[in-house]
């Protein structure tokens, strides 16, 4: 169900071997339709981890190809997938462009720093925040489970969580809400 | 009959006004001479938009060269006379360049851009020198290398994109005596292309505004993030390479047709818009970022 795609690799599998820098957008397109053809491709529901560790440059027209368009394609069903993605291995830098991005889609992804530390990248309001952390730390939860947390009616949990759902920010199965970095 | 164009002898991107000045009222298919014969210093700026110059001509232009021997010497080793030698008619003495010599404070010498490969290229080449230079010398932080190839990209790819045509990317660093009395780092992408007014109104469904010239474009592209592509994500590169030059308190002014933008640093006392400029097509791009100072 967990899938691992190397942009490291993919860049230089379908670019050029000799390349380490995600620049210009005819390159973030390659590397996007591959990543594209990876997800058509998963039993779904999906969870893939795209990781830019091997990564060396990302510059804005990259990250909106291969983080931006995917992301925003998989939302809008024009890739017709049941795909979640979660994004690993970025630096400062990489980071940069990628939350310039999602501010233009008006669209978040959570991403894995270098520290560690999992962040919410892109614009989310607070309480769609406070709730994604809280199914962090749960792993799983039903809405009346996270009412009492949150101090929240659970009609406007289950509200809340099904923003996440359709944003991509967490999975909904068996009637459960998941957190993506529990699928891992 | 040829008309002579006479080059100054410091040529950087504000006396290169006085180049456009006289190009603007020859006719384009009209033969020029460029005469740089005088010229003792040019900033990668003043060699790039000299490459572009000779690519706005419909008639091959002549050039002469420097005089002076250590100029005309430097000038081959950032690489001029080699894409010179494609677009100009070169008269006089033409110094060979020695390709084992690199100068030291030349980040990436004039290299020509049309492709997203030449942008790979670009990229590759400036980091290991951009690494030595911009931490060790100009004393900015280890995160501002790869915000400056970044951003190095983002202008390159303009051309590619919105040019139509080639153009060519120098990177230099130098001491700016004339505002600063500080080392700075400059990177220069010059072209002749389209420039931003046409490239903005080739945008599917684009209509005519009330008020519509170069500088309403150029505002657009760089203060809105306007692009001739409908994709939201479209427009974002020349609004990190704002973000970039701000954090670092450079300066950035790009020239399209009869207008100039700039984000302006306290240090520099251009204007933000300027109009009403001799024509020149397509677009000139310069950016500054100085040496660091410690506080106090």
């Amino acid at each position: 169900m967990t899938n691992h795609i190397d942009v490291g690799s993919v860049l230089r599998r379908t670019v050029c071997d000799l390349y380490s820098n995600l620049v210009t957008r005819p390159t973030g397109a390659a590397v996007r339709r591959e990543i594209e053809t990876v997800l058509l491709g998963l039993d779904t529901p999906s969870l893939t981890v795209i990781d830019f560790s091997q990564v060396g440059l990302l510059d804005f027209s990259c990250a909106d190809e291969v983080v931006g368009k995917l992301l925003d394609g998989v939302r809008r069903q024009v890739i017709v997938t049941d795909a979640y993605v979660l994004v690993r291995g970025v630096r400062d830098d990489h980071l940069e462009a990628i939350e310039a991005v999602m501010q233009r889609y008006d669209m978040a992804v959570i991403v894995e720093s270098e520290d560690g530390e999992w962040h919410v990248v892109g614009p989310l309001d607070d309480g769609m925040r406070r709730t994604l952390d809280v199914v962090h730390q749960c792993g799983r939860a039903v809405p009346s489970e996270l009412a009492e947390a949150l101090e929240q009616p659970p009609a406007a949990v289950t509200e809340t969580l099904d923003g996440l759902l359709e944003r991509r920010l967490v999975m909904r199965t068996e009637g459960a809400y998941v957190s993506l970095q529990s699928v891992l | 009959m040829t008309t002579v164009i006479t080059v100054p002898p410091s040529l950087d991107d504000d006396t290169f006004e006085q180049v456009f000045e006289q190009v603007a009222t020859v006719s384009p298919d009209q033969k020029v001479l460029v005469d740089a014969r005088r010229t003792r210093w040019a900033s990668p700026y003043g060699l790039t938009a000299l490459l572009a110059l000779a690519q706005s001509r419909v008639e091959r232009a002549a050039f002469a060269g420097p005089d002076n021997e250590e100029t005309a010497s430097y000038w081959a080793r950032a690489g001029f006379y080699r894409h010179a030698a494609d677009v100009y008619e070169l008269h006089g003495k033409v110094p060979r360049s020695r390709e084992a010599q690199s100068e030291s404070n030349v980040l990436l010498e004039i290299t020509d851009v049309s492709r997203s490969d030449d942008v790979h290229q670009v990229v590759e080449r400036i980091q290991s020198k951009a690494q030595a230079i911009l931490v060790h010398e100009l004393r900015l932080d280890p995160q501002a290398t790869m915000r400056f190839a970044m951003t190095l990209s983002e202008v390159c790819q303009n051309i590619i994109e919105h040019a139509g045509q080639g153009g060519w990317v120098a990177v230099q660093a130098y001491r700016y005596r004339r505002r600063l009395s500080r080392r700075v780092v400059v990177i220069a992408v010059c072209d002749a292309g389209v420039g931003f007014r046409r490239s903005l109104e080739s945008s599917p469904g684009w209509k005519p505004k009330d008020r519509w010239d170069d500088a309403m474009a150029l505002e657009d592209a760089l203060i809105r993030g306007v692009s001739r592509y409908r994709d939201p994500g479209r427009g974002q590169g020349l609004a990190g390479v704002r973000r970039f030059v701000g954090k670092w308190d450079g300066k950035l002014s790009i020239r399209s047709g009869t207008a100039r933008i700039s984000i302006v640093p306290d240090w520099d006392d251009a204007v933000p818009l300027k109009e009403g400029m001799p024509h020149f097509p397509g677009a000139q791009v310069q950016i500054t970022i100085p040496e660091r100072v410690s506080p106090g």
